[in-house]
């Protein structure tokens, strides 16, 4: 059985999700715009918390959370399910799948068999679509994929309960109603607000002083930890940073997209500047995590080389500082 | 970021899909290109499997010279840390890494030896029998 389904690619997978079950139920939606209501831009640092043997950084919130706000702001009602029991989660997704319903999942990523080797880490917060079964194999939809694709049974139960930092313990989802009117304006006035009111946020841990305290690190890491594992650590922000558009530069640049597409819908030639500055600001990103990999290949003149990038982290952290506060005021 | 400017150099990923990027066009509005892969990124990446490919070397002498149980190395091999390894195998993990220990896991059961082999895939003799060369 197969449920028509549209494929559309996207920059990053839970915005995908989104866009493409919207887009399912005769709603067009664009990646940027669900990004911007659910308020995605964010940076967060767990020092303590330690990923793949580095800390965590995230540019992102907690997986599901870009969902839950852009349906609350809009009035959709999606349902959540986590389960103890494999067989329950793959009886209750069959069905819905009978109902002809697309079932969006979260997923861990060591175990997806069309990844290739290096992208396979114990990574729990993907998101996918199964939009149909046929001779036991689940039919996927992948927003990072350019194509469509399949698991069987075994590899979507070994994904769907994946195990490590944020197990999926099976989460399924998928859109129970969904409204006949909307308030775009409402939703990106909110959306705007909640990513301003994120980033500005007066925690040492969220937003732009969670970028300064991770500077402020990079300093003294070389000396505290040695050179090895501060750039294993350097490696790791880039690669949450950049990677299939989870984070710094690729968030920024989708951001600026959202940010147009808010000055068209609300008529507000300000926000259009504004994409312009945050195009800019992705492209310091972007020449940021160029100069950290510079580091790898060169390996002279260390300590100056962790305080120039110390020294950018900052001027970035003080460049979105002023630009939200901008923002919050032009909405 | 303009158009022409999102990097097309050879990432993995290009292996199984090109990834989609925002950028700028000339009229200054927001399109969407694919890319091929950025060197950036594959440096990071590649500097993180090295070091894998590094601690699973340290695990495999270690396990030849007798300090440590088959288990660290195969822990390494599938990138897993102790947390991961006990969640997946649902046995706590001060016990798990008590069966790091070489002389107590010959003395693990069939039965928590099936655990960890159906975990990393392979058979109980596989695990129980592993020989570093």
């Amino acid at each position: 059985m197969q449920i028509d389904f549209q494929h559309r690619q996207s920059a990053h997978c839970e915005n995908g999700v989104i866009s493409n079950l919207m887009n399912h139920q005769g709603v067009k939606v664009s990646e940027p715009l669900v990004f911007g209501i659910g308020a995605g831009l964010f940076f967060v640092y767990l020092p303590f918390l330690k990923v793949n043997f580095a800390p965590g950084f995230s540019y992102r919130p907690m997986p599901g959370f870009i969902f839950r706000r852009f349906a609350k702001q809009l009035g959709i009602k999606v349902i959540h399910k986590k389960f103890s029991s494999t067989e329950e989660a793959q009886k209750i997704l069959d069905q819905k799948l009978k109902e002809g319903i697309p079932v969006g999942l979260q997923v861990g990523v060591y175990n997806l068999t069309y990844f290739p080797d290096e992208y396979r880490f114990h990574f729990n917060a993907h998101n996918l679509v199964v939009y149909g079964k046929e001779n036991d194999r689940y039919l996927i939809s992948d927003p990072v994929m350019d194509t469509t694709t399949s698991l069987t049974e075994k590899e979507l139960e070994k994904v769907r309960f994946a195990k490590g930092a944020l197990p999926p313990k099976g989460h399924l989802y998928y859109l129970e109603t969904v409204p006949t009117q909307y308030d775009w304006e409402q939703a990106i006035k909110k959306g705007i607000k909640k990513t301003c009111n994120d980033m500005l946020a007066p925690v040492p841990i969220v937003g732009v002083n969670a970028m300064k305290w991770v500077a402020k690190s990079i300093k003294k890491w070389p000396k505290k930890i040695g050179v090895k594992k501060t750039n294993h650590y350097l490696g790791q922000l880039i690669r949450m940073q950049e990677e299939i558009g989870t984070g710094g530069g690729g968030f920024r640049f989708i951001y600026a997209a959202f940010l147009e597409e808010a000055s068209q819908i609300l008529n507000n030639p300000k926000l259009k500047e504004l994409s312009k500055e945050m195009t800019e600001i992705g492209d310091e990103w972007r020449d940021f995590a160029l100069n950290i990999s510079r580091v790898y290949k060169n390996r002279s003149d260390q300590e100056k080389v962790y305080e120039k990038l110390s020294d950018q982290l900052m001027g970035l952290a003080e460049r979105e500082k002023k630009f939200f506060k901008t923002l919050k005021n032009a909405v | 970021m303009k158009k022409e400017q999102v990097p097309q150099d050879n990432g993995s990923l290009s292996k199984v899909a090109q990834e989609i990027c925002y950028a700028v066009d000339e009229n200054g509005n927001y399109t969407t290109v694919q890319s091929s892969g950025w060197e950036v990124k594959s440096v990071a990446l590649d500097e993180s499997i090295r070091l894998i490919q590094e601690r699973v070397e340290e695990k495999k002498q270690e396990v030849k010279a007798g300090k440590l149980s088959p288990l660290a190395y195969f822990m390494e091999v599938h990138r897993m840390d102790l947390q991961i390894l006990a969640a997946y195998v649902g046995i706590h993990r001060w016990f798990v890494k008590r069966h790091f220990n070489p002389k107590r896991f010959r003395k693990l059961s069939e039965k928590t030896l099936k655990k960890y082999a159906d975990v990393f895939e392979i058979s109980v003799e596989e695990l129980k029998n592993f020989k570093p060369n």
